[in-house]
């Protein structure tokens, strides 16, 4: 899946920062350290905006463009957080036909996030998903997991309260 | 550790605990914690088992360990009981409850609980002398099995390296290091034929030669690749959650042979347990100075590091699994030069699969000869598959190079389930192929395989019966492949895609005979003009499944049918008006609500049938499957 730019403001604490420098310190020297460097930043950060992308650059003398590169071609790496809460919507063939599609786009619109991205607030995630097996209940998403069937367009607005 | 005689010695102390003596009084049990032995529950297992002999206090005699993967998936948790001077026995599916019951019973009160035993599980036919015999080595799927990669999976603690030397570890790097000279190594390894066990089969001791001129002017490097990527391939993590140290040692003795000090293991971040397997048995081995400066004495020096894959398949490919270690995007190089000039860094660098590895040390130990008295005439030794798909016994199973495909299916694997026809068995993921029951008698081997259109692969061997759409398989792996594709080169990135569309057209319905040219047409060009192995091999799946399957490919264009009923553009299901007795169940059950009353109601029956409007019919089958009546039919 091609990877969005995140539009989340960065939140990173001083101690982040601490962390992330003492790793790069410690491994800069080593030959081919910026795969480690970047996959321990990810735990510290829990994604790779690009603030975090420009200290790594900064301190290790790599363009860049060249970790942007690294960043974007593994899809182990995160360019967006995940949201406070996480809605997937099942775009599987059954909810397809009963509209998931719709609910998809409603949700996007109302919440103002793109597919496949994070609100500029961190509060929300909205992705399509692969079918979740729940076809019985079709349309379906999840938010953190818990799910929601037999969904209308109408029921969005209700359903987003919950998760203020 | 500064001498063999050290080594020798630890050996002679912990061997007793691994293979039990007769008289001893002990018992040994282990619990499979691989990944997939934790994922079915192997945990609570080996607590309750820990627990229970803390509780009635039988530490004395018994010990509890965890093990790496036993070998039968769908039996898991498994839970062995080895006692000296008895036959082992297999406990299978098991829970906590039934481990207390085991604990007493068996082990304190000296009686086999048959029932939970693999052999009474499986149903595997006991031999008629009146002993209980309960061990996975009796059962059929085990029996033709031999297990040389794989030998220590199962046996002893993978976190623990006194028991991988009370099995002769690191003995091999002993004998290397104070007996043969570099070169002598190399000429073992040649003369043994192993071939590498991740793809393409080059022999191993060739790569090592290649790579050895120059020894001790230039850095080299030793590399193993453990980015097992394949979908439906597991051996290579069985191996490093299994028996780690075994790949640490065979890359010391490669670092040896061709003169490098560093190596570096790639593996996959998927591979959490394996990952911390390998970091525990590399921090043992540099204790004990089996890796690190001056090994054995000798002067040799060897270090090794894990570096971690971010998910991308191509990295698999060497070329690609280097640059990924150097720290940029995981493209391929062009070859030459090949690594074994410029590699890594820039420098002489060879790479070998974990599989490959988990060989040498035997090889090295036992001698060429006892490892190429096993297999077919250019391959030799054993192959690791992992079966699975429709077949009973799912599970890791080694076997001799020249094993027939049938007996693997049919033997080892117990057959296709359900009294469903063999239809092919898929090998090498998705750079391999589909092998059509006409050639099941086919002995498996590098050369074979190639012969007829599939390939070795890392070994993942995948049954599929009559219910399987082939071309929706070629499809599957193009999909996985399109995926996967780096982008360096056009006719692996555009090509792949065209090649998928094309599929995509025939499986809905708008294939045209032409099309089949055009497939053919544009997987040569695909193989022969890209860059790297995922490229050259992509097409296969098509170019395979073209070649036996041609009809199949023929029933979706010409007569716009499926006849496996996979592709759900090309199915239809239909109530017959006269069985349906219009009790409604189907249109409840319907997802996309499509189904509808009629006004028809058929002779002897109270309610009009019902109907299926098509146009927004989502072919989930779920109507047919909440008839009671039989009358939804699916063509």
């Amino acid at each position: 899946m091609k990877k969005k730019l995140t539009t989340v403001a960065f939140q990173g604490t001083p101690e982040q920062k601490e962390k992330l420098l003492a790793v790069i310190e410690k491994l800069k020297d080593q030959k081919g350290a910026m795969m480690p460097i970047l996959q321990q930043a990810q735990d510290i950060y829990g994604y790779l905006p690009i603030e975090v992308q420009k200290i790594i650059a900064e301190k290790t003398g790599v363009s860049l463009e060249e970790i942007f590169g690294i960043a974007s071609f593994y899809s182990m790496f995160k360019l967006n957080p995940d949201g406070k809460y996480a809605i997937s919507v099942c775009l599987g063939t059954a909810c397809y036909v009963k509209g998931s599609g719709d609910v998809l786009d409603e949700i996007s619109k109302q919440l103002n996030v793109p597919i496949g991205s994070t609100s500029a607030d961190g509060k929300y995630s909205v992705e399509a998903t692969r079918c979740l097996g729940a076809c019985g209940l079709a349309p379906v998403m999840t938010i953190n997991g818990e799910v929601y069937g037999s969904l209308k367009k109408t029921d969005v607005k209700t359903i987003l309260e919950k998760y203020q | 550790m500064k001498s063999l005689t050290e080594l020798l010695k630890i050996r002679d102390e912990k061997r007793d605990h691994v293979i039990l003596p007769d008289g001893a009084n002990e018992i040994r049990i282990v619990v499979g914690m691989a990944t997939c032995g934790i994922a079915a529950g192997a945990t609570p297992v080996l607590n309750a088992i820990v627990e229970g002999v803390k509780r009635e206090s039988l530490g004395d005699r018994v010990t509890v360990m965890q093990t790496g993967c036993i070998g039968v998936c769908q039996y898991e948790p498994v839970m062995e009981v080895f006692q000296s001077g008895k036959e082992k026995v297999t406990y299978v599916g098991m829970t906590a409850e039934k481990a207390e019951r085991i604990l007493k019973e068996h082990i304190q009160g000296g009686k086999i609980v048959e029932e939970y035993t693999i052999t009474h599980v499986q149903n595997t036919k006991t031999e008629d002398d009146g002993k209980v015999h309960a061990s996975l080595q009796d059962t059929v799927f085990y029996k033709t099995q031999r297990r040389q990669a794989l030998r220590n999976c199962g046996l002893i603690d993978p976190e623990n390296i006194d028991e991988y030397i009370a099995m002769d570890g690191y003995r091999a790097l002993g004998k290397a290091l104070t007996e043969m000279t570099p070169d002598q190594v190399i000429e073992t390894v040649l003369a043994s034929g192993l071939r590498g066990r991740g793809g393409a089969g080059f022999p191993t001791g060739m790569k090592w030669k290649f790579a050895s001129g120059n020894r001790g002017n230039v850095q080299k490097y030793v590399c193993c690749n453990a980015d097992e990527g394949d979908p439906g391939a597991f051996m290579d993590r069985s191996v490093l959650e299994g028996d780690p140290h075994a790949v640490i040692e065979a890359m010391a003795i490669a670092g040896y042979a061709i003169g490098a000090d560093q190596g570096y293991v790639y593996v996959r971040a998927e591979y959490p347990i394996a990952v911390k397997r390998l970091q525990i048995a590399i921090d043992q081995a540099k204790e004990y100075g089996l890796l690190g400066k001056n090994i054995f004495g000798t002067g040799f020096n060897f270090d090794l590091s894990i570096r971690l894959g971010a998910g991308a398949f191509v990295c698999g490919e060497e070329t690609a699994l280097m640059t990924s270690i150097e720290g940029k995007r995981g493209e391929p190089r062009p070859r030459p030069p090949f690594p074994a000039v410029k590699g890594l860094f820039e420098k002489p660098t060879i790479l070998n699969n974990v599989e490959t590895y988990a060989n040498i040390p035997q090889i090295i130990l036992n001698g060429a000869e006892w490892f190429s008295s096993v297999g077919t005439e250019k391959s030799k030794g054993t192959k690791v598959f992992a079966l699975g798909g429709k077949i009973k016994n799912t599970g890791l199973v080694e076997v001799p190079m020249g094993t027939t495909l049938r007996h693997i299916i049919e033997e080892i694997g117990g057959g296709i389930p359900n009294g469903k026809k063999f239809k092919a068995a898929q090998t090498g993921g998705p750079s391999g192929g589909c092998i059509p029951a006409s050639l099941i008698d086919t002995p498996i081997d590098y050369d074979n395989l190639l012969a007829i259109g599939s390939m070795m692969g890392s070994g993942g061997l995948i049954v599929m019966d009559e219910d399987n759409c082939m071309v929706d398989i070629a499809r599957f792996f193009l999909d996985f492949t399109v995926d996967e594709s780096c982008g360096k080169c056009t006719p692996c990135r555009v090509g792949t895609k065209r090649l998928l569309e094309i599929l995509d057209k025939i499986i809905s319905g708008n294939g045209e005979m032409e099309d089949l040219d055009r497939l053919e047409e544009l997987s040569n060009y695909i193989k022969s003009a890209s860059l790297c192995g995922l490229g050259q091999t992509a097409p296969n799946p098509v170019l395979s499944t073209m070649r036996y399957f041609r009809d199949e490919y023929i029933a979706h264009i010409v007569d716009k049918k499926c006849p496996a009923g996979v592709c759900k553009k090309l199915i239809r299901y239909e109530i017959d008006p006269e069985k349906c007795i219009g009790c409604g169940m189907c249109a409840k059950n319907c997802p996309a609500s499509t189904i509808v009353r009629t006004d028809y109601t058929a002779p002897g029956h109270k309610l009009a049938s019902m109907k299926i409007e098509q146009a927004n019919c989502v072919k989930c089958g779920a109507c047919m499957s909440s008839c009671k009546f039989k009358a939804i039919s699916k063509g």
